[in-house]
C-alpha cells in the first residue's frame, strides 16, 4: 500500500521538469497561461516539500531519512534520492522564495523577454535535484542545470550591464565547474566511490596517502561550492551580479549562495565527522577563518556600497560568512541555530532584492529602467506601464517593508533576525558538556555577528532615510498589488519563524543532530533493498 | 606512460589558465575549452591506465582484473557533454557582447577608453 509514498522524494525534480518543457512551445504573448502553468508547478511543489517535512519528522522512515533508489539499483551502483530534514527544509525555503519571485515577475519581468518561465522552472529543478541528490556526480549534473538556467535568468532583460555581468559571471562558474570535475575524478580515484553515504563510510578505512589525496580532492570540489557561495576570496563575482540581475532573479540568486553553503555542509559533515578516523576535522578551522574574513569583507563592502543592490550583495556575502563560520566552529547546536539564521536571512535578503525596485521608482519616476531594457531587446508588445492593480498608500508600504527587511538583515529585535542571531549567542556561550570551551574563536565570531549587524543597520537605514524621509518633494509611486504582495509575503514569513521560533527550533535541533551522524546515512543508504520488479526476480535485482 | 599522460594534462591546464586569464573573449574560450580537455582527460585517468582491457562485462563469473573500470568512461561522456553545452551557451552570451558593445575585450569596454 505504502509503495508508491518514496516515489514522492522524485517529485521535486521531476515537477518542474516537466512543466519547464511544456512552457517551451508556448508562445510568448500568452503570458497569463504560462504564469498560471508555473504558479500551480510552484504549490504542488510546495505542497510535496510539507508532506515530505512530515514524513521526515516523522516515524515513516528510520532515522528521518527517506532514500529513493533511482532506476531501482541498489544504493553505491545506482543514484540515490536522499530526503532528510535538512534537504526537505532547503526545498521548503526554495518554494517559498520561487513563489515570491515568480509573483513579482507578473507585473512586469516576466514580459520582457521569452522563456523566463521556463528557465525559472530549470532553475528550481536544478536547486531542488542539488538538495535531494546523494551522488557527488549526479550532484554537478544538477549544478550545471542551476547554473545554465541561471545564466539565461541573469541575462534576462538583455542590456549592457547585464552582459558585462554575465560574462564574467558565466566564466568563473565555467572554471568553478571544471574544477569540481577534477575533485570528483579525485574522489573516485582514491575512495572508489561517488556516493556520499558510502564514501562517509570508506574514509575511516582509507590508507595514509589515499587519504591524503582524497582530501586534496575534496578541497578542491570545495572550492567550486565555495565560488557560489562566495566565500572570500571566491566571492568577487557576486555583488555585481546581483545588482545587474532583475528582481526576481536576483532573489532567486540569493538562495543559490545558500545551495551552495548547504552542499559544503552536508560534504564536510559527512565526509570529515568525528567518525572519520584519521581525516576526522580537516578543513574546519579553514572553514571558520574564511568565514570570519568573508563576514568581515561583506560588512565593509556594506558600508562602503551607495547602490541598493549592490548592498543586498553584500548582505548575502555577510550570511554566507556567519554559515560558514557556524560550520567550521564545529559545535552541533551551533549549526541548529545558523540553519534557522540561514532561513531566516535568506527571507530577508530575497524580500530586500525584490523591494529595491520599487523604491528606486521613487527615485526615478517612470520606469527608466524599463526603457533600456525593452529598447535592446526589441518585443512588441514591451508594457509601458507596469499592468494590474495598484495599491494605496504605496510610501508608507515602502517604508514599512523596508524597515521590515533591514531589522531581519540586521538581526534587531522583534523579528527572526533577532531569534537566529540570539540563537547563535546563546549556542557560543553555552557549548556542551562534549563540546569545544569558549575561547578566542567563540569571542571572534561573537564580536563579528555584532559588527556585522551594526554595519548592516547603518548602511540600511542609511539607504532608507536618503531616500524616503530626505528628499524633499517625492511622488508616491504606483505599486501593483502582485508586487507589493511576495514581498509582504516573504516578510509574513519572518513574522511566522519568530512565532513558530520554539518548534522550528526543535525541528533544526533534530536535524543537526541527525547530520552529525554519519552512520545512520551509511546504514540507512546502503541498508535499503530495490524493489523486487514484476519480472526479474528480487534476488536478482539486490545482488548487483 | 602515467607520466606523459600527466605532464600532457598540466600543459593542456596550465596553457589553459593562461589563456583564460587573457582579456579578449576568444582566447577566454579557448582557454576554457583547452582546460576542459585538461580535466576530461583526468578523469578518464582515475580509472587507471589500462592496455587492451574491455569495460564491458560479459554474462557469468567476472574476474575484475581484466576488466577496466566503465565508470569514469561514462562520467567523461557526460562531463564533455555538459562542458560542451555550457561552453556553446558562453559563446552565444560572447557574440550578444560583441555586438552590444563593439569590442571583443571581456569587459565589454576597451581599456583606457
Amino acid at each position: 500500500m505504502t509503495t508508491w509514498v518514496h516515489h514522492l522524494i522524485l517529485l521535486p525534480v521531476l515537477l518542474p521538469l516537466v512543466c519547464g518543457a511544456a512552457l517551451i512551445p508556448l508562445h510568448m504573448t500568452r503570458h497569463r497561461l504560462k504564469f498560471a502553468m508555473s504558479m500551480g508547478t510552484l504549490f504542488v511543489q510546495t505542497a510535496v516539500a510539507l508532506v515530505l517535512l512530515g514524513l521526515v519528522d516523522g516515524e515513516y522512515w528510520a532515522g528521518g531519512i527517506g532514500v529513493y533508489l533511482a532506476a531501482n539499483w541498489a544504493a553505491p551502483f545506482g543514484i540515490a534520492l536522499v530526503a532528510d530534514r535538512l534537504a526537505v527544509m532547503m526545498l521548503l525555503l526554495g518554494s517559498i522564495i520561487g513563489i515570491a519571485a515568480l509573483l513579482f515577475s507578473l507585473g512586469r519581468w516576466s514580459r520582457t523577454g521569452v522563456h523566463f518561465h521556463a528557465l525559472f522552472q530549470f532553475l528550481l529543478m536544478g536547486i531542488n535535484g542539488a538538495c535531494l541528490t546523494h551522488d557527488l556526480f549526479n550532484l554537478f549534473v544538477f549544478f550545471e542545470v542551476m547554473l545554465a538556467a541561471s545564466y539565461g535568468l541573469v541575462l534576462h532583460g538583455y542590456n549592457i550591464a547585464r552582459i558585462r555581468a554575465g560574462m564574467q559571471y558565466i566564466a568563473i562558474n565555467l572554471v568553478a565547474s571544471l574544477l569540481f570535475l577534477i575533485g570528483l575524478a579525485m574522489i573516485y580515484g582514491t575512495a572508489g566511490t561517488l556516493n556520499m553515504a558510502d564514501l562517509a563510510g570508506r574514509v575511516p578505512g582509507l590508507g595514509p596517502d589515499e587519504s591524503e589525496l582524497l582530501k586534496v580532492g575534496v578541497v578542491v570540489l570545495a572550492i567550486a561550492f565555495l565560488t557560489k557561495s562566495a566565500m572570500w576570496p571566491f566571492g568577487f563575482w557576486l555583488p555585481t551580479t546581483y545588482s545587474v540581475a532583475s528582481p526576481p532573479v536576483a532573489a532567486m540568486l540569493v538562495l543559490m549562495t545558500k545551495v551552495g553553503i548547504y552542499v559544503v555542509l552536508r560534504i564536510w559533515l559527512l565526509v570529515f565527522s568525528k567518525e572519520a578516523g584519521t581525516a576526522a576535522g580537516f578543513g574546519y578551522e579553514v572553514l571558520f577563518w574564511g568565514g570570519i574574513v568573508t563576514m568581515c569583507f561583506g560588512a565593509i563592502g556594506m558600508l562602503a556600497s551607495e547602490a541598493p543592490g549592490r548592498m543586498g550583495g553584500y548582505g548575502a556575502i555577510v550570511s554566507s560568512g556567519i554559515l560558514l563560520a557556524v560550520l567550521g566552529y564545529g559545535q552541533s547546536s551551533l549549526v541548529a541555530a545558523g540553519l534557522f539564521y540561514l532561513f531566516s536571512s535568506t527571507l530577508a535578503i530575497a524580500a530586500f532584492m525584490l523591494l529595491i525596485e520599487l523604491v528606486e521608482r521613487v527615485r526615478t519616476p517612470g520606469g527608466a529602467l524599463l526603457a533600456v531594457t525593452t529598447e535592446a531587446f526589441g518585443i512588441e508588445d514591451a508594457p509601458g506601464e507596469p499592468v494590474g492593480i495598484g495599491i494605496p498608500g504605496s510610501l508608507a508600504f515602502l517604508g514599512l517593508g523596508l524597515a521590515g527587511c533591514a531589522l531581519v538583515i540586521a538581526g534587531l529585535p522583534p523579528l527572526s533576525g533577532f531569534v537566529g542571531k540570539f540563537a547563535l549567542f546563546h549556542a557560543l556561550l553555552q557549548p556542551g558538556p562534549a563540546e569545544a570551551e569558549i575561547g578566542a574563536m567563540s569571542w571572534t565570531l561573537g564580536a563579528l555577528l555584532l559588527v556585522s549587524g551594526l554595519a548592516a543597520t547603518i548602511s540600511l537605514m542609511r539607504f532608507g532615510v536618503r531616500t524616503l524621509w530626505a528628499q524633499g518633494t517625492i511622488t508616491p509611486p504606483r505599486l501593483l498589488v502582485s508586487e507589493a504582495a511576495p514581498i509582504t509575503f516573504l516578510l509574513l514569513a519572518c513574522v511566522a519563524l519568530t512565532i513558530a521560533a520554539g518548534p522550528v527550533f526543535a525541528y533544526l535541533g533534530r536535524t543537526s543532530d541527525t547530520l552529525h551522524q554519519p552512520t545512520g546515512y551509511v546504514d540507512r543508504v546502503l541498508g535499503t533493498p530495490t524493489v523486487p520488479g514484476p519480472l526479474v526476480p528480487a534476488q536478482e535485482g539486490a545482488g548487483r | 606512460m602515467e607520466a606523459i599522460v600527466s605532464i600532457g594534462i598540466g600543459v593542456l591546464f596550465g596553457s589553459g589558465i593562461w589563456l583564460v586569464l587573457r582579456p579578449r573573449t576568444f582566447q577566454v574560450i579557448i582557454g576554457l575549452l583547452l582546460m576542459s580537455y585538461g580535466v576530461n582527460l583526468s578523469i578518464f585517468m582515475m580509472g587507471r591506465l589500462w592496455i587492451d582491457m574491455p569495460p564491458v562485462v560479459a554474462e557469468g563469473v567476472v574476474d575484475t582484473a581484466l576488466h577496466a573500470d566503465p565508470l569514469p568512461q561514462a562520467l567523461v561522456l557526460t562531463a564533455i557533454v555538459i562542458g560542451f553545452a555550457t561552453t556553446a551557451l558562453y559563446l552565444v552570451v560572447m557574440i550578444g557582447s560583441r555586438g552590444l558593445t563593439d569590442t571583443d575585450h571581456v569587459d565589454g569596454e576597451e581599456p583606457g577608453s
